[in-house]
């Protein structure tokens, strides 16, 4: 039994429809909230991966270099946010989060 | 079964238990750790898929930097974590449900329809690595991308810098932008007058006599 493409493709799906659980589990929680976007990211970059080497394709490696670098960057900010948000409510609680009245 | 076949299926057992555990873990700082260890599962998932520069990345980039980053953070705030965790269980059967629906789904559908296997695709040349290639990609048809991306970096240097920082009120400093705007001219202005003086005039003499 070799490995085929759809046996990455659903390692990336059971590890998004995880973290889909993660974020319903602790949506009070932001930081947990934070580290279950990463997985996501990292579900979709796995699959990503798979398909450029099952296809013979480096556009898709190139994907995940740009998707990896704004993670980066989406979690630079975000924990800068998070840390803020905690100098000034001392809470990460989102339910709490409502002073930004739209 | 090969040898290649049961490392993916070790690693991602265990990727798929981190991952839980992630999700599960009472204390913040475990979930982190187990998020690290998912993303070592994932890159060795990667070298599975012969992408070496991106699961290199991934480790020494990823985990290095950003996870310590998070780790960090959740070490210096003091949380609450029982607050928090309030209703998690009774979330937990619906979540459930539907992370098992997305799952089985997705499985589903994508096992049946990519059975694209190794052999059917034919051998890679070996003689030019993983690295060069992307490289040759990224720095020729990518480049413009690339160069955005690293715009990207620094705005989100800036802004995580500018959210952050704290200036003292009590300290006092100059602010460097303005010293060095100042132009001679504002610090000191030059006044034209006569070397000589001419004394002033005696009072008129009616004031004298009032006075008087």
């Amino acid at each position: 039994m070799t490995l085929t493409l759809g046996h990455f493709l659903a390692l990336g799906a059971i590890l998004f429809a995880m973290s889909v659980v993660g974020i319903f589990l602790n949506r009070r929680n932001l930081i947990v909230l934070l580290m279950a976007i990463e997985l996501m990211l990292l579900a979709v970059n796995t699959n990503f991966v798979a398909f450029s080497h099952y296809l013979q394709d480096m556009h898709g490696q190139i994907f995940v270099f740009f998707i990896l670098t704004v993670a980066a960057a989406e979690s630079a900010i975000g924990l800068a946010i998070l840390v803020l948000l905690f100098r000034n409510k001392s809470s990460i609680n989102v339910d709490e989060l409502n002073s930004l009245k739209g | 079964m090969n040898v290649t076949t049961g490392l993916f299926y070790i690693f991602s057992t265990v990727m798929l238990f981190a991952a839980f555990r992630v999700i599960t873990a009472r204390n913040p700082v475990h979930a982190v750790l187990f998020l690290v260890l998912t993303f070592f599962q994932a890159a060795m998932i990667w070298m599975l898929l012969k992408a070496e520069f991106l699961s290199i990345i991934l480790v020494l980039v990823y985990v290095g930097a950003v996870m310590v980053l998070f780790l960090f953070v959740v070490m210096m705030m003091d949380i609450n974590t029982e607050n928090l965790r309030h209703g998690f269980w009774k979330h937990f059967p619906f979540a459930a449900f539907v992370g098992v629906l997305i799952a089985l789904e997705m499985a589903a559908v994508l096992m049946g329809g990519f059975r694209v296997s190794e052999v059917a695709v034919g051998g890679v040349d070996p003689s030019v690595g993983n690295t060069a290639k992307l490289g040759k990609v990224l720095f020729t048809q990518y480049l413009y991308p690339l160069e955005v991306a690293a715009a990207i970096l620094l705005v989100a240097m800036f802004a995580a810098i500018a959210l952050t920082l704290r200036a003292r009120k009590d300290s006092k400093y100059v602010t460097p932008g303005i010293q060095v705007r100042v132009k001679a001219k504002d610090r000191m202005t030059v006044i034209k007058m006569d070397a000589t003086q001419a004394a002033p005039e005696p009072a008129p003499a009616v004031e004298a006599e009032v006075k008087a």
